[in-house]
């Protein structure tokens, strides 16, 4: 099942509480999967020539985070939550991605760029955003998921989110059935995957895409083609997110606007959670169309 | 019945009671009981499983499920209902003052379910009897293999309208470019006429005009094995 939630603020009230608002959408939907909980939240960024790195340690020990950083020459540790930790790099996150894959071999960037932080783990939601404080945080905009594992075992590298690129992660709710094939095909076009799961193959292909040159909507338009299976996608973006649902359209969807902010959720009992919920606009999106959200308001 | 006759409403607080004590009261209630149940949030099978012509004013958005199984009982949304609103249906009456999620009506027998906004995809599949007049546009593969009852759509139909569909009969307002396999668009004979007049009337749009709509049906071209 899964469920997923996105939340992107428009006042500076709803962006100082959207921590805590996000939490209470995804506790509404973790019925909908308690395996495994995630959030990428996209918060203070920082500035050219820097990066952030969400940092995920594999191995059973605990990893000192301080001193990777210092090794790591110049970072700086922003959260540091035992299993997994958000750093700060000076310089480029690709040169710092090239240093950890050689010399912190336990260690896998889940997630890096200007703002994103992403932080999961496995077990209900409420562990997840009691354990990392993320209902303390503030943020832009943020999504979350909540997983019922049915293509690949429970996980922490399973959870979603998935990083998609700079400052880009996806959710899923649903189930890939040619997974296999087009991670075969894209891991000979260079790309990566830590896991055998579906959704990481969604999140890999945009990636691809991306890199061939695409925007976040034409890569989705294509993932229409290519991808085969029960979707629903929110991708999560430096300035906003997107969602996207396969034609068929098992999966729900749900979205709703008010004058300070807007929210996706596969349920509208996540919805109601938010302020002025009662008088939002509410809407379901349609079936393979992509909607995005970003600074400059909502394209469909 | 006077305004003397009339009983008072009963408030519910879905919020301070929970579903369970709520759905309790409504199906424990006897003929002409009346209800505002508060609070909804989104919850799932609000007033689900009602057997007694009583009303029920749902004061929001519901979830999945609302008003399933419902005999008997009118209940009205004031705002959308989430999957399969009024599902397996089998006598009485829903109404959305909004707009409806995936399957409502889905599977119902009897009744009739009015959705004043727009229905999306798989509105009334596998219908069994009920009526069904969604005032928006539907969804894809509305109708799908609908055995009997009426589907009347003001707007436009999606995709795949009517895909395998048995003998409901359906009648469409606005555009239905795409027909699933085996619906065909069939003559409006003055049985047809009358019969939508009645349906509109039910649904409180007697103005609109039955000749403006058109009706699609099957082509019992499915019914029978045909060797390739």
């Amino acid at each position: 099942m899964c469920g997923i939630a996105g939340l992107f603020a428009r006042s500076p009230a709803v962006e100082r509480e959207l921590g805590a608002l996000l939490a209470g959408m995804l506790e509404q939907l973790a019925d909908r999967g308690p395996d495994s909980a995630g959030v990428a939240l996209y918060r203070d960024p920082v500035p050219a020539g820097a990066a952030k790195l969400s940092l995920l340690r594999s191995g059973p020990e605990r990893e000192d985070w301080a001193a990777l950083a210092e090794r790591l020459g110049g970072a700086t540790v922003l959260a540091d939550h035992g299993d997994h930790a958000i750093l700060r790099v000076a310089g480029d996150a690709g040169d710092a991605r090239t240093w950890l894959s050689e010399h912190a071999i336990d260690v896998s960037v889940i997630a890096s760029g200007q703002a994103i932080e992403l932080h999961k783990r496995t077990g209900r939601p409420s562990a997840l955003l009691d354990g990392c404080g993320i209902r303390a945080m503030s943020a832009t905009h943020g999504l979350g998921h909540t997983r019922m594992a049915t293509e690949s075992r429970v996980t922490t590298a399973g959870s979603h989110p998935f990083s998609t690129g700079e400052d880009l992660c996806l959710v899923h709710n649903g189930s890939l059935s040619n997974h296999n094939r087009v991670r075969r095909e894209l891991r000979r076009r260079g790309i990566r995957f830590a896991t055998d799961n579906d959704s990481e193959v969604a999140a890999g292909y945009l990636t691809w895409r991306l890199l061939e040159g695409d925007t976040l909507a034409q890569a989705l338009e294509a993932s229409l083609e290519d991808l085969d299976g029960f979707f629903t996608f929110a991708v999560g973006t430096r300035d906003g997110f997107a969602v996207l649902r396969d034609p068929i359209a098992c999966k729900p969807a749900v979205m709703a606007q008010t004058a300070d902010w807007v929210a996706m959720a596969s349920e509208f009992r996540a919805i109601a959670t938010l302020p002025g919920a009662a008088d939002a606009e509410v809407w379901e999106p349609e079936p393979a169309r992509v909607y995005s959200w970003s600074r400059e308001g909502v394209t469909a | 019945m006077s305004a003397l006759d009339t009983p008072p409403v009963t408030t519910l607080d879905l919020d301070a009671q929970g579903l369970r004590a709520v759905n309790s009261a409504l199906q424990a209630a006897p003929d002409g009981a009346r209800f505002a149940v508060a609070g909804p949030g989104g919850r799932h099978a609000i007033a689900a499983g009602l057997h007694a012509a009583i009303e029920v004013d749902v004061l929001g958005h519901a979830g999945y499920y609302c008003a399933g199984m419902n005999q008997a009982a009118t209940v009205r949304v004031h705002g959308n209902a989430g999957v399969g609103v009024a599902e397996n249906m089998m006598s009485g009456r829903v109404e959305v003052h909004g707009s409806a999620g995936q399957s409502a009506g889905a599977t119902a027998h009897g009744g009739l379910l009015v959705v004043e906004g727009d229905a999306a995809a798989r509105c009334a599949i596998s219908l069994k009897g009920a009526d069904v007049v969604v005032k928006g546009s539907v969804g894809h593969a509305t109708g799908f293999m609908a055995q009997t009852g009426r589907i009347v759509v003001f707007g436009d139909a999606g995709p795949a309208l009517g895909d395998s569909i048995y003998e409901t009969r359906i009648y469409v307002r606005g555009t239905a470019e795409d027909l699933g396999a085996d619906c065909v668009a069939k003559e409006m004979r003055d049985e047809h006429r009358a019969e939508l007049a009645a349906l509109l009337a039910a649904a409180g749009a007697g103005d609109a005009d039955p000749g403006d709509f058109r009706r699609y049906g099957s082509a019992r071209t499915l019914y029978h094995w045909q060797a390739p």
